[in-house]
């Protein structure tokens, strides 16, 4: 007697990749803006990026729900760390990026038993002004890294990006700096080629391109048509 | 007050029907330093006297940001408005996280709870919804008020009588013209005493400015502004040397905004320790 499958599943996937790229002084976030549902498009200006702090940015691909809900949560507990922090410090001084890479860790995790489908990408920059990216599969297991990439693209993109920029590994000692030596106009080039190739073969990647650049001087938003089809 | 055998517990009432466990904490409130509130129709200030226990200790905060359009100011047991302020910050992120709006400030104000001892403090919650400002008084024993401009804690009615006399012009004030009828306010609470920014703390919050509390140098130099132009005068008369000023009161304008009048006498190295 075979087993009978569930043939309802609480989990879709809507697509679409994400990208980020650290610099010396700037971070590059990127993801385009294509949801679909099988092999239809549902949306072909939906938004992957959101704004989590002050120097704080999250991209994720997977199902968009889960993405929505998770974007909630976070936002929910980082005003409950910072509004006590600013009880305590009286400086208007939001979560570090890296503190908020902890935080999503968790958030994550707390729901390893029925995890979100987020693929997520955290971007942002760290207490030093320093490019930070750091990757994370669906239950929280992180790393911080010089660039990454996540979704249904991601296993064009990383291949290519790796022949460009190649992190050094987190193994290495003395531990070397996880920043790319590009400048900030190389990146976002960089990011837009990356896309323009992946748009090409997958299917669930095209339509437009968000790039969000954050740097000293704040954060700033680019956008670029990619393939429709 | 007096000692009596009905006042041992929250929950028994008077033969006159009194509650004097709640009148007492009321009294608690009427000990603590004072905190005012005015408000406008697009702007809310909150201002209070900083009374450090000793030199060398560092004076207690009594202004709270609840959430970006909504700040309180309490006087009273600052431990229990500290639990308070928190309580009134998880409502709000838990309704942001349901509606994705800000909460309405008259949602905030009924928080006491009847099985415990009643909170010693007063709250003055300054908030900003969709009709506007607004400026509540929450007291311990859970009523609350609206009001146009209030002042609670010692000292607190030479305060209310200045708000009296000037509170029909506040509807229609400036941002600026309502924080200095704030501290001339606060400055009639401290009989006398000298008014610096080591001794106070001012908070606003209006239509597009979310809350925040006003830093050291801008307070004090908002101070020299009023002062020297003397005891008692209008609003309108402190108004006029400093209208050119534009909104936004930044420490770089300080500078240049001081040079023509006399240096400020920062009474700073006395300060309490600020965190």
């Amino acid at each position: 007697m075979t087993k009978q499958q569930a043939n309802w599943s609480p989990y879709d996937n809507n697509g679409g990749t994400c990208v980020a790229i650290a610099g010396a002084d700037y971070c590059v976030i990127a993801a385009d803006t294509r949801m679909s549902t099988g092999y239809s498009i549902l949306s072909r200006d939906y938004s992957k990026i959101f704004q989590l702090a002050d120097k704080s940015l999250m991209a994720s691909s997977g199902f968009q729900a889960d993405v929505r809900a998770l974007q909630k949560v976070l936002a929910a507990r980082h005003l409950v760390s910072y509004l006590s922090f600013i009880y305590q410090h009286q400086h208007n001084k939001q979560m570090s990026c890296p503190a908020m890479a902890q935080l999503l860790s968790n958030t994550l995790y707390y729901k390893r038993f029925f995890p979100y489908y987020a693929f997520n990408v955290l971007g942002g920059l760290d207490s030093e002004g320093k490019g930070c990216v750091f990757t994370y599969d669906a239950v929280g297991s992180y790393e911080r890294v010089g660039y990454s990439s996540q979704g249904s693209g991601a296993t064009l993109i990383t291949p290519f990006l790796d022949n460009q920029l190649k992190s050094p590994s987190p193994l290495l000692l003395p531990a070397k700096d996880a920043v790319t030596p590009l400048s900030e106009s190389e990146a976002i080039d960089l990011v837009k080629t990356c896309f323009a190739s992946a748009s090409e073969r997958d299917i669930y990647t095209g339509d437009k391109l968000e790039i969000v650049i954050l740097n000293a001087s704040g954060i700033r938003r680019e956008y670029l048509e990619l393939r429709k089809d | 007050m007096f000692r009596n055998q009905y006042d041992t517990d929250v929950t028994t009432w008077s033969p006159a029907g009194r509650l004097f466990q709640v009148e007492y904490a009321m009294e608690a409130v009427k000990q603590g330093s004072a905190a005012i509130g005015l408000r406008s129709k697009t702007h809310v200030v909150l201002a209070c006297v900083n009374k450090a226990s000793s030199e060398l200790s560092s004076h207690q905060k009594k202004i709270f940001k609840v959430d970006d359009h909504i700040g309180v100011a309490i006087a009273g047991l600052t431990a229990d408005g500290r639990v308070l302020s928190r309580y009134m910050r998880n409502e709000c992120i838990n309704y942001s996280y349901t509606y994705e709006s800000p909460l309405p400030v008259g949602r905030l104000v009924c928080t006491q709870r009847s099985w415990k001892r009643p909170y010693g403090v007063g709250l003055l919650i300054g908030g900003l919804d969709e009709s506007g400002a607004h400026l509540y008084y929450n007291c311990p024993s859970g009523n609350y008020f609206e009001y146009q401009a209030f002042a609670i804690g010692s000292r607190s009615q030479a305060a209310k009588t200045y708000l009296e006399r000037k509170f029909e012009t506040f509807v229609d004030s400036s941002r600026e013209n309502l924080i200095k009828d704030a501290l001339f306010a606060l400055r009639e609470t401290l009989q006398g005493e000298k008014l610096t920014s080591s001794n106070c703390t001012i908070a606003v919050l209006g239509i597009g400015e979310a809350f925040s509390t006003l830093d050291q140098e801008t307070v004090q130099r908002l101070i020299n502004e009023f002062e020297v132009v003397g005891e008692d005068p209008p609003a309108e008369a402190a108004a006029a040397p400093d209208q050119s000023d534009g909104a936004e009161p930044g420490p770089a304008a300080a500078a240049a905004d001081d040079d023509d009048q006399e240096t400020p006498a920062a009474d700073q190295g006395a300060a309490p320790m600020d965190i």
